[in-house]
This record gives structure tokens, C-alpha cells and sequence, in this order.
């Protein structure tokens, strides 16, 4: 009789967003886990949202600043005197939609199933274990000495291999591609972004001579007239 | 409210004065040598001078009738400095006694030796019982004399086939150990320092540098060039060394002013090399930084190229000190490498150089040796310069916390003092507080000695906090248990009432 009660209940829509948005949160576990059917059913099943994969994002960019402030000395050689932390945040979040964005504009031209928001949502996904283990390697480095480094350089390396394998299991699944096309295109990606970010450097140095062509057309004739 | 007004105004200028005056004050008049030193993360932070110009020695100051010509050596025994006056083919002898140095004679020829005159002498060195080594470079010779110029030895050109005998042999720079035996750096020998026994025999090279070459060059050079181009490209020579020093102990410091920038920083060049009886260099570098005088060659947007370390002089507790050519800079590290200050700078005051070309120690004061202004500053450390060395030596002595005492002084003087705040944790932590050393060690960046201060540190925390940690274990373990057997009695009672319902 509860249960029938419960049931004809209607959710309030905002109750229902945030469970889906605490379900996809949830879902990073299934997928660092079980990444061939997590990465699948992240897109193909609808288990997550872009909402749920920008938060693991964000979270992704605060620990890496945590890490850099926190981390004990031993561990870290951050000059904290020259850090500045909307820099720190930004040098990794651009390069990583450019190559997001550099892998969707090539995988798209050769069958590539996965659309700009699966791509982002994958990889997002795949940084899940950096933050994972980063976060608590905060407290630790703070609670052991230098020459016990050994465990932590481990757990350090641990972290980094998972990204990469989840990164690639992640545009396997998301393009549909077998592993030998996804390393053709995990090297046509890096390629790309250098690319990207050669001709942004060229637009920006282009954009900046032509405007000050016109500043210093302005002083010319503002001379001439005065 | 004029009158307020008024008042203020000078009040205000008072103050401003006031400032200015304290400004003025804490420069004593003395003027500063432009002493630094660089910090953790190889910046540089300027310090309060180590040592001070205590007199400069001329030519006319020592009532010399022929003025010194490009003088190129320097040699300290005990009281005694020897300059080699090249460009006049002389030394000169002089002694420290009263407010200075005074002339004691000119050595100019030796008796019972042809020719008994020199040739460009290029370096000289005293034994112990006052014998006197001459290096009479164009001579072909180093010459050994007694102390009343009666010639003794000559050690000449080695008839031996690993001396190139199409080469002449042109003696530089020379040391000699207790048992007499002669070590001289020779212009175009590159295969060390060329060593003599004290009977003149020739027995060989000690300290040969390493040739070094890169891959890439090898498969360029080897496979892609033909024999008519290959003679004409330069050859993988190894680079001859510039200054020798023998310290207390009979290592030969070497310096070696020929390398590749690039080489330095990764420490593969090598500037400074202690050298032991077989050649090998086994020069401590503890710091994380390598010995090589300045990190950075630019100066006011002029790439002026890194240090030259021209010459090398070892004091007391294995300190040595190297003088720079390029910068006119003097560098001080002590046993560990660790850069203790740097001071100098090229210019035409008193307390700068035009080009250095030897550096020699006397006790603790400095003696450095301009060949284009011929003449011979005289440095003495300061209170700052003192503090520093008497603090390592009481360190090396075993006097741990008289050592921390005098690093405390010298954090007073400069607080960016990084080898201050070592000395001090160490002294802590040898009064096991653990914590307070710590912080010290932080400071310094030290990470060995704070691991290991962290680590007992950790172990006392441990058994002091053990009682509470075991309850909160406890209380974690134990309190869901308890609330898991209240709930499953719960719904027993629960399913117990519904199944007597449902009768």
C-alpha cells in the first residue's frame, strides 16, 4: 500500500534533475570501473549528463590548484610566490577543450560517431580517477616524509596511467572506433591541437596588428587636424 | 588652525628627515660590494656584504721603480705574497707587517742556473721550508729555487713519448705537493695536469677531462662529412684546465673555462673539479644548484655568457672561493657546494675589478690579482662575512649549538640565509624539538632533514595521540554496529506485529 502511495506521488521536476544529476555524479564510479560498457552507455544510454561531466571537470581543476597549495614541500616544487591560480586553472582548461574540440573536427570527417558534447562528456568522465586519488595524496603527502616517497610516487603514476587508458577506452567507445584507429586519431588529436593553437596565436598577432594599424591611423590624422 | 596646520607641515617634514637619516644610517659609509646570494628557487636576493676592501696594494704604494706589467699570479705563504709580475720577468716577494704589505725584495734572476734570468714567469709557489717554484714559461722550464735564489732543480720538457715533442713545453700555471712532486698545467697539453716527481722524472698526466661529444654530432661527423672536411671541422679534444689550487689535504681544485654553455647547468661541465690522487673529481655538490658561479647571464639585456672561474683559492674547512673573469665576481661555497655569498662587479673603484686573473687567501682575508690594472685588493670579511665561517666551523667541529647561536646572528643580518636556517634546525633537532625544526627546514627547503625531523616528529605525535585515535577507531566500528541491531530488532518487532495483524 506505501509502495502504490510513493508511486502515485509525481516528482517535483526540480527533485527530478537534481537525482539525475546526483545518478550521472554517481555513474563516474561505474564508468572508472567498468569503462567499455560505462563509456557506452554514457552517451548511448543517456546515464550521463553534461551538467554531472562539467562538475567532475571543475572538480578536476580544483584539486590540481589544492595540490599545488597543499601539497607538502617534499613533494612539490610549486613557487607559490609566482603561482597564480586562475592561470594554473586556465592553462589546463583550455588545452583541454581545444583538444576536445580538435578531436571532434577530425573524428567527425571520418565516421566518428561521438558529437562535440559526448567527446567533452567522455573525457570528463576519464579525469574522474585524477581527482579521485589526487584529492586524498593531498592529506597524505602531509603525513609522511620525503624517504617514504615510494608509495606515493606510485599512487602518483597509478593515477596518471588510468586517465590515459580511460581517455582512450573513452574515444573508442564514444566514436565507435577500434584501438588501432583510436591511436591513429589520439596522435591526429595532438597534431590538431597544435594546429589550433598555432592559428589562434596567428589570428591573435593578426588581430592585434590590424588594430594597431587603425590606433596609429588615428594619431596620424588626430596630428594632422591639431 | 592655522598654527595646526602648520605644525603638521612640520611635523611632517620631520618625519621625512628623519626617515632619510635612517636611511643614510644604515649605510655606514664603506662603499658595498654588491653581495647576493641566490635562494631556493634561484632568484637572487641580496645580502649585507661578506668582506670589505681593507687596502689596495700599487705599484707606487710599494715604492716600485718599474711599475707591475700584467701580473698573473698570486701565491700566499703564510705571512708572505708572492706576484708574479710576468710582464716585467720578476716576482715580487712582499710581507703583511704593521698597517700593510710592504716590499721585501724583487726576485728577478737565481744563481748557478742558465739563463739565470726568467722569461714570462707565469706562476710561482712555496714550500713549507721556503723554496720557491717559478713556472719560467718561455724558458721552457719551472725552475725550483731555495730561499736565497740558489738554484736547486729544473723540471724541463718530457723526452717521454706521451708528451708531444713537436709541442713545446710552456709551463702555466703549478703546484706542488708535500713530497715535492710538481703538477703543472702546460698551454696545449690537454691531457691534464702534467705531473713530475721531486727527482725531475716525468711520471705522467692526472685528471684528464673526459671528451666529450654528442651523438648526433658522432653520426654527422662520422657518416656525412668527407676526410678533407672532417681535418678542417674542429676535433673532439678535452679542454684544458685554467687555475689549479692544492688545499690542506693535497686535492687539487681545478678550474676549466672552456665548455659549452649548456653543459652547465646540467652540470656536465663542471667548472670547479676537486681532483684526487688518481684524477677523479670528487667535488661534494649538495646544493641544488652546481657550482658554477652565476645562474644568470644577462645583465641590463646584455648577454655577457656565464661565469669564467679564472682561478680558485680552498680555505679553512674546505671552503673555496673562485673569481669570475667575465662579471668580476668572487664566489664563496662551502664543503657541500652550497653558495655561501657572491660580491663584485667589473668597474674602476676600489671595490671592482677590470679582469681578474689570480685569487689567493690569507687566513681569512682575500687577496685578488688585476693584470690590466696591475694592481692587488686586499678584502676582509666583515662582521656578516665572519659569522658565516665561524658558524661552519664550529658546525664541522661539533659544536652544534654554538654553531645555531652564530646563525641566529647571522639571520639578523640577512634573513634570506638559507644555510642559517639548516644550521639552526639541526640544533633543534638535536634538542628534539622536532616541531620547531621542522619549520626551520621548511623554510630552507630542505627535504632530507625535514623527513627525517617529520619523522620523529610523527612517532612522538603517535604515541601521545594513541589513546583518543584507538577510541575514535573504536567509536567508528562500533557505533554502526550498534545502530544495525537496533534497526534489524526493530522491524522483528515490526514483522512480528504486522504477521499477528494479519491473523
Amino acid at each position: 500500500m506505501n509502495a502504490a502511495k510513493l508511486e502515485s506521488k509525481p516528482m517535483s521536476p526540480r527533485k527530478e534533475k537534481w537525482n539525475q544529476f546526483t545518478d550521472s555524479m554517481k555513474y563516474a564510479f561505474h564508468v572508472i570501473f567498468h569503462p567499455f560498457d560505462g563509456f557506452w552507455d554514457l552517451i548511448h544510454e543517456k546515464r550521463g549528463t553534461l551538467a554531472a561531466a562539467t562538475t567532475w571537470l571543475a572538480l578536476f581543476l580544483i584539486t590540481r590548484v589544492l595540490e599545488l597549495m597543499y601539497t607538502n614541500f617534499q613533494f612539490i616544487n610549486a613557487p607559490l610566490q609566482y603561482i597564480n591560480v586562475f592561470e594554473q586553472m586556465a592553462s589546463l582548461l583550455f588545452p583541454f577543450l581545444i583538444m576536445c574540440l580538435a578531436n571532434w573536427s577530425l573524428t567527425t570527417l571520418f565516421d566518428g560517431k561521438g558529437r562535440f558534447k559526448d567527446i567533452y562528456m567522455a573525457m570528463c568522465y576519464a579525469l574522474v580517477p585524477y581527482t579521485l586519488i589526487h584529492l586524498p595524496l593531498i592529506f597524505v603527502s602531509n603525513i609522511i616524509a620525503f624517504d617514504e616517497a615510494a608509495f606515493y610516487d606510485v599512487l602518483l603514476t597509478v593515477s596518471t596511467a588510468w586517465c590515459v587508458l580511460l581517455v582512450f577506452i573513452g574515444l573508442m567507445q564514444v566514436h565507435d572506433y577500434g584501438p588501432g584507429k583510436t591511436i591513429i586519431f589520439v596522435i591526429a588529436t595532438i597534431l590538431g591541437t597544435l594546429i589550433i593553437i598555432f592559428l589562434i596565436l596567428v589570428f591573435l598577432s593578426l588581430l592585434s596588428d590590424a588594430l594597431s594599424y587603425f590606433v596609429s591611423l588615428y594619431r596620424e590624422i588626430a596630428f594632422r587636424l591639431y | 588652525m592655522k598654527v595646526m596646520y602648520r605644525l603638521m607641515a612640520l611635523l611632517m617634514i620631520l618625519m621625512l628627515l628623519a626617515g632619510m637619516t635612517s636611511a643614510f644610517a644604515a649605510d655606514d659609509g664603506y662603499p658595498s660590494s654588491y653581495t647576493y646570494n641566490y635562494d631556493y628557487w634561484g632568484d637572487v636576493r641580496e645580502s649585507p656584504d661578506a668582506y670589505r676592501v681593507d687596502q689596495v696594494i700599487h705599484s707606487s704604494a710599494l715604492g716600485l721603480e718599474v711599475a707591475m706589467k700584467r701580473p698573473q699570479s698570486l701565491f700566499v705563504q703564510g705571512q708572505d705574497l708572492y706576484v708574479c709580475d710576468t710582464g716585467n720577468n720578476r716576482i715580487l716577494h712582499l710581507t703583511r707587517g704593521g698597517d700593510g704589505f710592504h716590499l721585501v725584495r724583487i726576485i728577478d734572476t737565481i744563481q748557478g742556473a742558465e739563463p739565470a734570468t726568467f722569461n714570462t714567469p707565469s706562476d710561482v709557489f712555496v714550500d713549507e721550508e721556503g723554496n720557491i717554484y717559478i713556472c719560467d714559461t718561455n724558458n721552457q722550464r719551472v725552475v725550483m729555487v731555495d730561499k736565497d735564489l740558489n738554484f736547486l732543480k729544473a723540471f724541463t720538457k718530457p723526452t717521454d713519448s706521451t708528451f708531444d715533442q713537436s709541442l713545446n713545453f710552456l709551463p702555466n700555471k703549478l703546484v706542488v705537493d708535500t713530497s715535492g712532486r710538481v703538477f703543472c698545467l702546460a698551454t696545449n697539453v690537454n691531457k691534464g695536469l702534467v705531473k713530475f716527481e721531486s727527482d725531475t722524472t716525468f711520471t705522467g698526466y692526472v685528471g684528464a677531462n673526459k671528451v666529450v661529444y654528442n651523438f648526433a654530432e658522432y653520426i654527422w661527423k662520422e657518416f656525412f662529412t668527407t676526410k678533407a672536411q672532417r681535418a678542417q671541422q674542429e676535433s673532439f679534444v678535452p679542454t684544458e684546465y685554467c687555475n689549479v689550487y692544492m688545499d690542506e689535504d693535497s686535492f687539487i681544485y681545478a678550474t676549466n673555462i672552456s665548455f659549452e654553455e649548456g653543459d652547465l647547468i646540467w652540470d656536465k661541465a663542471m667548472p670547479i673539479r676537486r681532483l684526487n690522487g688518481i684524477g677523479n673529481d670528487i667535488l661534494i655538490k649538495n646544493d641544488r644548484y652546481p657550482p658554477i658561479g652565476d645562474l644568470y647571464w644577462i645583465e641590463g639585456s646584455v648577454e655577457q655568457g656565464p661565469s669564467k672561474l679564472i682561478d680558485i683559492t680552498v680555505l679553512e674547512n674546505d671552503i673555496y672561493v673562485a673569481a669570475d673573469r667575465t662579471r668580476g665576481r668572487i664566489f664563496g661555497y662551502d664543503s657541500q657546494g652550497i653558495m655561501l655569498w657572491a660580491f663584485g662587479s667589473l668597474g674602476n673603484t676600489n671595490n671592482t675589478f677590470n679582469s681578474i686573473i689570480s685569487i689567493e687567501h690569507m687566513g681569512r682575508d682575500l687577496i685578488v690579482l688585476d693584470q690590466t690594472e696591475a694592481d692587488i685588493t686586499v678584502f676582509t670579511p666583515t662582521e656578516y662575512g665572519n659569522l658565516i665561517y665561524d658558524a661552519s666551523a664550529d658546525y664541522l667541529r661539533g659544536d652544534y649549538d654554538g654553531s645555531a647561536e652564530k646563525w641566529e646572528e647571522v639571520l639578523r643580518f640577512n634573513a634570506n640565509y638559507n644555510l642559517a636556517f639548516i644550521g639552526i634546525g639541526r640544533s633543534l633537532m638535536r634538542q628534539e624539538k622536532f616541531k620547531e625544526a621542522m619549520d626551520y627546514f621548511e623554510m630552507a627547503h630542505d627535504r632530507d632533514n625535514y623527513g627525517r625531523a617529520f619523522r620523529q616528529y610523527r612517532k612522538i605525535w603517535v604515541e601521545e595521540n594513541i589513546g583518543w585515535m584507538a577510541l575514535v577507531l573504536a567509536v567508528v566500528m562500533i557505533v554502526p554496529l550498534i545502530i544495525r541491531t537496533i534497526k534489524r530488532t526493530r522491524m522483528e518487532v515490526e514483522i512480528y506485529e504486522r504477521s499477528k495483524v494479519g491473523k
